[in-house]
């Protein structure tokens, strides 16, 4: 997908640069010439999106850590004094830590879009894998930045996540204390989540990187689910068609954003947090962060320790067998009723999950967590595999133009390939 | 062009086996120091013990205290807590144990106060059993801290301790 560009140099201190290192050629190229498919929705703005929330994020976590103390007895009172204090602290603080779940929400879009169009069959698992290194990622770093308050949640949030590595046979209490620096959750701790809190963005930044690159080798893939066959009947170029597209999704999302940021700035967090940990007492209940809740709600409906922790990482594992597990030829759900059907059951499965995960762990509430967890499941160990072989799918466009032109096409000079396709629901 | 492949080895493949074994026990010997600064420092083992005067905690009442940042719980058991707790058929048990395997002195259960689950700390003399029960997941534990119901695999350990006198003991 590379070499499109047309970038020609004529400025001479360009040129110069050019001849040594290609960097705006590259760019050029990479998003400015760039052939994207025209037939791409708004579903497509959020990797946009993500990049954005992703240097926003650095952003306010850098200047963040120039008031923040990663040491127990003092962390809690510096968030305090941030929030207090400090010049627009409150307002940096909550773009963070609201921000983190603006991330979430995006990823999560994100990863479904992916589900729903097969944007990760062939040529494009690396690509897909790469993400799915990116949201563990993400999980480990939101995990340990929402520790650093060092409130209650933070506190047993921290201890509860710990010790499901104690779950491991024979060495899981030795990597337990490994992980603390001691024998509970204490300063040690806190210490090293800090610093890898602060190293973690930068390798999502390196591996967001090779994403775009492998994106980038491929081509992005589009509802029709369709390869390009000519690049100027098929597509646009990035700028300024993308570009716009995206900037427009990002104001959108901004005005959400910000709708957290300056109205429920606390709607997403726990009022527990701002209550110091306290290493004498457990809250009473225990919730993670929300974007966590649909894999904590699978690790509870187990009752066996172990079993429950291996469930609650293969949820997350199972997405990096995904274009191993869909066996249908044909990429998007637009062209898959039957899939379609169990696509939006299983959104609702994992939703579900998500409110199962805030609810305590008894009575009808672990009853429906089994179920629905055994439904996740399901949908990727049995209907994906299964689903490729009997579905009949609806006859898929030759070409990115065709459907297009089918859907938009007017009556005059497509009516040809549009014919075969009358209107018949409009 | 028969003798082109030889069966001993040369000099070059063992330099080079030679050299690869050095360089590997190189980077382990630097890897190990970056591993091993996580674990716990000599500040946190000095810690390692506790006193605690136990004379004045009536009967039927359980005390926690701190040790290695971790609450223990010392449970001052009641003639009935303590029949409940020896009554019991081990066979039936999740983690089978007497309740004399877990304790010097009947009438003294001291047991860390961490969940074997995921280590949340269980309330006492809750559940259905009259010993702790874990909000988090909903462990339950007997007058003995040995679990009974729930996600947890195990029983509350019981950390090293001697009794320096009737009314003093030490933990760790």
């Amino acid at each position: 997908m590379h070499g499109h560009s047309t970038f020609e140099p004529k400025n001479g201190v360009v040129k110069w640069l050019e001849a040594r290192l290609p960097i705006l050629s590259f760019m050029h190229g990479s998003f400015v010439a760039y052939p994207t498919p025209k037939n791409l929705n708004y579903w497509w703005t959020f990797g946009a999106i993500l990049s954005f929330m992703l240097i926003a994020q650095i952003v306010t976590g850098v200047v963040l850590t120039m008031h923040y103390t990663p040491e127990s007895t003092l962390a809690f009172g510096s968030v305090e004094k941030i929030m207090r204090d400090v010049n627009w602290g409150w307002m940096l603080r909550y773009a963070h830590s609201n921000g983190a779940s603006m991330f979430f929400f995006a990823v999560y879009i994100h990863i479904f879009r992916g589900i729903y169009y097969g944007s990760y069959k062939a040529p494009r698992e690396v690509l897909w894998i790469l993400g799915v290194i990116i949201f563990l990622l993400m999980m480990a770093t939101g995990f340990m930045g929402y520790v650093l308050p060092w409130g209650q949640m933070s506190f047993w949030g921290a201890t509860v996540i710990t010790n499901l590595f104690s779950a491991i046979p024979f060495v899981g209490d030795e990597i337990t204390v490994w992980l603390w620096g001691g024998y509970s959750v204490d300063n040690p701790t806190l210490n090293r989540f800090f610093a890898l809190h602060y190293l973690l963005p930068f390798i999502i930044v390196a591996v967001v990187g090779l994403h775009v690159w492998a994106l980038h080798v491929c081509g992005q893939n589009n509802p029709d689910g369709v390869e390009i066959k000519d690049i100027a009947k098929d597509t646009v170029p990035f700028t300024p068609h993308a570009t716009m597209k995206d900037s427009l999704g990002i104001v959108f999302f901004l005005l959400l954003y910000c709708w957290f940021i300056f109205y429920v700035p606390n709607y997403l967090g726990d009022a527990d947090n701002y209550i110091p940990a306290n290493p004498m007492k457990t809250p009473p209940h225990i919730v993670p962060e929300w974007y966590f809740l649909p894999f904590y709600a699978i690790l509870r409906s187990i009752p066996d320790k172990l079993m429950g922790v291996i469930a609650m990482f293969a949820a997350i594992a199972v997405l990096a067998f995904l274009p191993w597990l869909d066996t249908s030829k044909v990429r998007s759900a637009k062209y898959r009723p039957i899939y379609k059907i169990f696509f939006w059951i299983f959104v609702v499965c994992a939703v579900g999950l998500g409110y199962l995960g805030a609810m305590p762990p008894e009575g009808g509430f672990v009853l429906a967590s089994r179920i629905l967890a055994v439904a996740y499941f399901a949908f990727f160990l049995i209907v994906l595999p299964l689903l490729g072989l009997f579905e009949k799918t609806k006859p898929v466009p030759a070409s990115i133009a065709d459907a297009v032109l089918a859907k938009h096409g007017s009556a005059s000079s497509v009516a040809a390939s549009a014919a075969s396709a009358p209107q018949t629901k409009g | 062009m028969a003798s082109a492949t030889t069966v001993e080895p040369t000099r070059r493949d063992f330099l080079f086996i030679a050299t690869g074994a050095v360089a590997a026990v190189g980077a382990a010997a630097v890897v190990w120091p970056l591993i091993n600064q996580m674990s716990p420092d000599a500040s946190t083992l000095a810690l390692a013990s506790t006193e605690v005067d136990i004379g004045a905690i009536p009967e039927g009442q359980i005390i926690t205290i701190k040790w290695r940042g971790k609450p223990v719980f010392i449970s001052h058991r009641t003639e009935k807590e303590i029949k409940e707790a020896e009554d019991v058929n081990i066979a039936t048990l999740p983690d089978p144990q007497t309740d004399a395997a877990r304790v010097q002195k009947p009438q003294w259960l001291i047991v860390i106060g961490v969940c074997t689950h995921l280590g949340c700390i269980p309330l006492g003399h809750q559940g259905e059993y009259g010993g702790w029960f874990c909000p988090c997941h909903g462990s339950v534990y007997d007058t003995s801290g040995r679990i009974r119901k729930g996600p947890a695999p195990r029983n509350l350990a019981v950390p090293q301790y001697t009794f320096l006198t009737d009314t003093k003991v030490k933990i760790g």
